[in-house]
């Protein structure tokens, strides 16, 4: 690679692609009749309750937590499928809160989403060349021949060969491996440079894995893409991210690039998450670290900090007075009282 | 076709029914051909003549050839039928789709008349429309149709509450579709087969429904040759031991209905997602 | 003696474009209070050999060859209502989806009270109730909760719930099936860490099957890797991490994310598990080997000797097969 265009990628990777400030997203709670009756006020689900992060262009930043933390509907608000209830989200610089109509769909051009059921995310009344093709139709980039001759080379790209024996095929006659490709081919094919990733290996067989993976990574190189990776699997977040924020209950409680805060994680949260996680090998004698009872409901979410009641360090403020997200050493972000 | 038999006893009971469809319609189309006399003239015969060499199925109480109506008395009933369909399909289709997509006060105003509708009995509802609207085929099938648009309304508007729903539909937003494009191409597509079991189903309905009408009178003019008008005048004469007038074109009437009906089960068990393995 | 011993284990599916051999001359044998790992992914045909195992084998399934014996009893050859006291009091089964086991309109106790009830007809009820208290203590969950119903426990409690009625008559042998793949990992860990203390206060076999080599190889005393319907290898789990021998088994490591290493580099395996109904001629995996030679893609690798403890269906490593038969004794 020449100097020129060295520089010109390190100009590029500090730029912020994506940022978000206080965001949050409730779910009123469907109430039955009676309930209606006797209860003025609304309960909400808190799925995301107050987040900050921000992306640099050319990043993999993962969201990871256990179900029901908000790392998928923190995604959807991203690209956004859902509306927020309140916070900004800005992309390259824009705010694009509001955005809708046209607007927002010129902005899904350059931002997509791919899901983590491959066998859900795609119609299975529309053959693989009309499903891949179909963004190129919708915002008028290509028809017929020309847009034949863009999805064949997509999927050549996402490793679907030779490309011609696919095209003609309907979901239901593809594996698992195989659909995911499709939808992957289906979202680079507008040339994105942000892509929000919902957990796209979970469904997938381990010994393919890998390879959809790699396939992802490569597209970091190629296109320059940037991704906001979604998963509950902290191995694999090990394995591709640049940065990493852990969520519990619609909140981030830690943050920072993946090298200490997988050395040295510091919120009890994190310590207890990694020290559950299992590792390949028999001989090694692992210390886990015991969390008291489960996750409690996103309706009743507890006073002060929302993970002390599980927290074997507690202390009389944890319950009182909520941590915030304070910088610990450069870059490495923790929500916890004992950091201080 | 060797695709269908290849499904199990569902391609089978397909198979069978579209055998018997298409007969009847055939037979009907090439009747006017075939008949060995004018359905409608009188007094080619005998009155009330039991099934004999010269007339195979007897003949009716005017002394008209029994045979030749039952091969001409398809023809009111299916046009009926399919124009009742046409106009269900072509009004209960649009109307599920939009208000189940949007949704709110508009679905909910559609929900409550068509709820309505349904909570009727439908031969009632028949009767009274198609007394109100007078003889004649466009109306027997308007009256028909009122009956069934609910069916098409309810099933369609099911359907699209939980396709909506669905990755795919999501995945359509997030690659920015409009609306009315996700509607089309993703939404319908996956309603159709349910749709083709009801419109099959609805088939046999709209025939019964249909011979119930004229068979109170409510139908065709008389001199038109058609099963359920030869029900009405024959059932009279079942004491005196004529048997064969209505027998014939009672016999008609199921094998008309259970073709469809046939089909309609067979395709809801090969569609049914569910079902498929 | 082994408390468990399946022997050229073969299970067909017919379907009407021919039948899918789902497991095809699995032979190998558990003795009380091992734990042994089943690895494979979708449609290796795991599960339906351990639904085999309580002679559960999914409709329309069949046993066409082999033997299953329970301490010595052939329990093919049993008659089904003696099937059914095997069931439960020798080996149980824990299903992956906690919630569909369950009877959503019976209280927890209720569910343990029968059950031991018919299998034991001679409990009184305050006899079965006391075991049901101290099952439940066993597992962690508060004795007050007998009275409550399915859906007020999470996920991860039904999970607990459908172990205590596998333990609850004291089994030999337990399967557990995916048991943790709906859980999230700290929940996930609580489980396998219950499984593992249960399994030592009752002195029982365990059979764990999972897609995920990490849990098996962090949870088992032995493991068998599956892939399409054959055992290609068998070892311990040690042996199996130290010195796996089937290209399949090192390509499954390699593309498993480790969290303790950095700059892991995953290799994947290329292509995918073959269709069923028409598997590969030979060795199943030689389409997706880098290894294959001429003799993978004609003739099926017998299984053979590497090592003490240790089997694999390859031909790197010979020609000439053993008889599993005569390892047992050893």
């Amino acid at each position: 690679m020449s100097d020129a265009s060295c520089m010109a990628k390190k100009v590029f990777m500090l730029s912020e692609i994506v940022k978000v400030e206080h965001l949050k997203k409730y779910f009123p709670v469907q109430k039955s009749f009676l309930e209606q009756l006797f209860t003025r006020e609304l309960s909400y689900v808190k799925a995301v309750d107050d987040v900050a992060f921000s992306i640099r262009s050319g990043e993999i930043f993962t969201l990871a937590g256990e179900s029901g933390c908000g790392k998928t509907t923190t995604g959807r608000v991203i690209v956004k499928l859902l509306e927020p209830t309140s916070g900004k989200i800005y992309f390259n610089g824009a705010d694009i809160t509001k955005l809708k109509g046209e607007k927002l769909r010129l902005l899904r051009r350059k931002m997509q989403i791919i899901f983590q059921d491959p066998y859900a995310s795609l119609n299975p009344r529309m053959k693989i060349i009309d499903a891949v093709g179909h963004p190129l139709e919708i915002h008028g980039l290509a028809k017929g021949e020309e847009k034949k001759k863009k999805v064949l080379e997509v999927l050549e790209k996402v490793g679907l060969t030779p490309p011609e024996q696919f095209i003609n095929l309907y979901p239901h006659q593809l594996s698992g491996g195989q659909r995911q490709r499709v939808a992957l081919a289906r979202s680079i094919i507008l040339k994105p440079e942000f892509m929000v990733a919902d957990e796209p290996v979970s469904m997938i067989d381990v010994s393919l894995r890998s390879s959809i993976i790699d396939l992802m990574l490569s597209f970091r190189k190629e296109l320059g893409l940037t991704y906001l990776f979604i998963t509950h699997d902290l191995a694999v977040a090990k394995y591709i991210s640049d940065k990493i924020a852990i969520m519990y209950l619609g909140k981030i409680v830690e943050m920072g690039h993946k090298e200490p805060l997988f050395w040295n994680p510091m919120h009890p949260y994190t310590q207890a998450l990694l020290s559950a996680i299992p590792v390949p090998n028999p001989e090694r004698e692992r210390k886990r670290i015991e969390l008291a009872g489960e996750v409690p409901s996103a309706i009743d979410i507890p006073t002060g900090c929302r993970f002390h009641p599980r927290c074997p360090y507690r202390t009389d403020k944890c319950s009182k007075e909520e941590p915030q997200l304070i910088e610990v050493e450069k870059g490495h972000f923790v929500a916890c009282h004992l950091m201080k | 076709m060797t695709s269908l038999t290849k499904k199990g006893p569902s391609g089978w009971i397909v198979i069978l029914g579209t055998i018997i469809v298409s007969a009847l319609v055939i037979m009907t189309a090439i009747a006017p051909w075939i008949a060995p006399h004018d359905p409608a003239k009188t007094r080619v015969g005998p009155i009330r003549e039991p099934p004999s060499p010269q007339f195979p199925m007897g003949t009716t109480h005017l002394g008209q050839d029994m045979l030749s109506r039952i091969l001409c008395g398809g023809s009111i009933m299916l046009q009926v039928s399919t124009l009742s369909v046409l106009v269900c399909f072509l009004i209960g289709v649009p109307l599920g789709l939009f208000s189940s997509y949007v949704g709110g006060v508009f679905d909910r105003a559609c929900s409550l008349v068509i709820d309505a509708v349904y909570a009727f009995p439908g031969l009632v509802i028949a009767i009274a429309i198609s007394a109100m609207l007078g003889r004649g085929v466009v109306n027997m099938a308007l009256s028909i149709a009122v009956v069934y648009i609910p069916s098409y309304f309810r099933v369609v508007r099911s359907q699209v509450l939980s396709i909506k729903e669905l990755t795919y539909v999501e995945a359509a937003r997030g690659i920015g579709a409009k609306w009315y494009t996700i509607l089309f191409r993703y939404v319908f597509p996956n309603v159709i087969p349910s749709i083709v079991v009801v419109a099959t189903i609805n088939f046999a309905d709209a025939i019964l429904t249909a011979a119930g009408l004229t068979f109170i009178g409510l139908g065709v003019e008389i001199h038109i040759p058609d099963w359920g008008r030869d029900l009405t005048s024959g059932w009279q004469y079942l004491s005196s031991g004529a048997w064969w007038i209505i027998a014939f074109p009672g016999i008609m009437i199921i094998l008309l209905a259970l073709g469809f009906t046939l089909i309609g089960e067979g395709l809801s068990e090969l569609l049914n997602p569910k079902l498929q393995r | 003696m082994p408390l468990l011993e399946v022997g050229s284990l073969t299970i067909d599916y017919p379907t009407s474009r021919g039948a899918i051999r789902a497991v095809e001359d699995i032979s190998f044998s558990l003795k009380k209070g091992e734990t042994l790992g089943l690895a494979g992914e979708s449609g290796s045909g795991k599960s339906t050999l351990g639904l085999s195992i309580i002679r559960l084998v999914p409709y329309p399934g069949v046993i066409v060859k082999g033997h299953i014996k329970i301490d010595e009893t052939d329990i093919l050859k049993l008659p089904e209502d003696e099937m059914r006291f095997i069931r439960g009091r020798k080996a149980a089964y824990i299903f992956q989806d906690p919630m569909t086991s369950l009877n959503p309109v019976k209280r927890i106790g209720a569910h343990f009270i029968e059950l031991i009830r018919t299998h034991e007809p001679n409990t009184g009820k305050e006899e079965a109730f006391e075991r049901t208290k101290t099952v439940v203590k066993n597992l962690g969950i508060l004795s007050e909760r007998i009275n409550d119903y399915p859906h007020q426990f999470s996920g991860g409690m039904r999970q607990r719930i459908m172990i205590g009625l596998a333990i609850a008559l004291n089994p030999d042998l337990v399967i557990a099936d995916e048991p943790t793949t709906a859980l999230d990992v700290i929940v996930q860990a609580k489980i396998l860490d219950l499984l593992e203390s249960l399994r030592k206060v009752y002195g029982m076999a365990l059979i764990l099957i999972s897609h995920d080599l990490s849990i098996i190889l962090e949870r088992c005393d032995k493991i068998i890797i599956m892939y399409a319907g054959h055992m290609l290898e068998y070892a311990t789990s040690i042996e199996m991490h130290r010195n796996p021998k089937h290209p399949y088994t090192q390509g499954l490591l390699q593309s498993i994310p480790n969290i303790e290493l950095s700059d892991q580099k995953l290799v994947a395996i290329p292509g995918s598990p073959p269709d069923m109904l028409n598997p590969p001629k030979g060795c199943r995996f030689w389409p997706r080997c880098s290894y294959a030679k001429k003799i993978c893609r004609v003739k099926e690798p017998p299984l053979i000797k590497v090592g003490r403890n240790h089997f694999v269906r390859c031909f790197l490593y010979g020609k000439k097969g053993v008889h599993v038969e005569r390892n047992r004794k050893s």
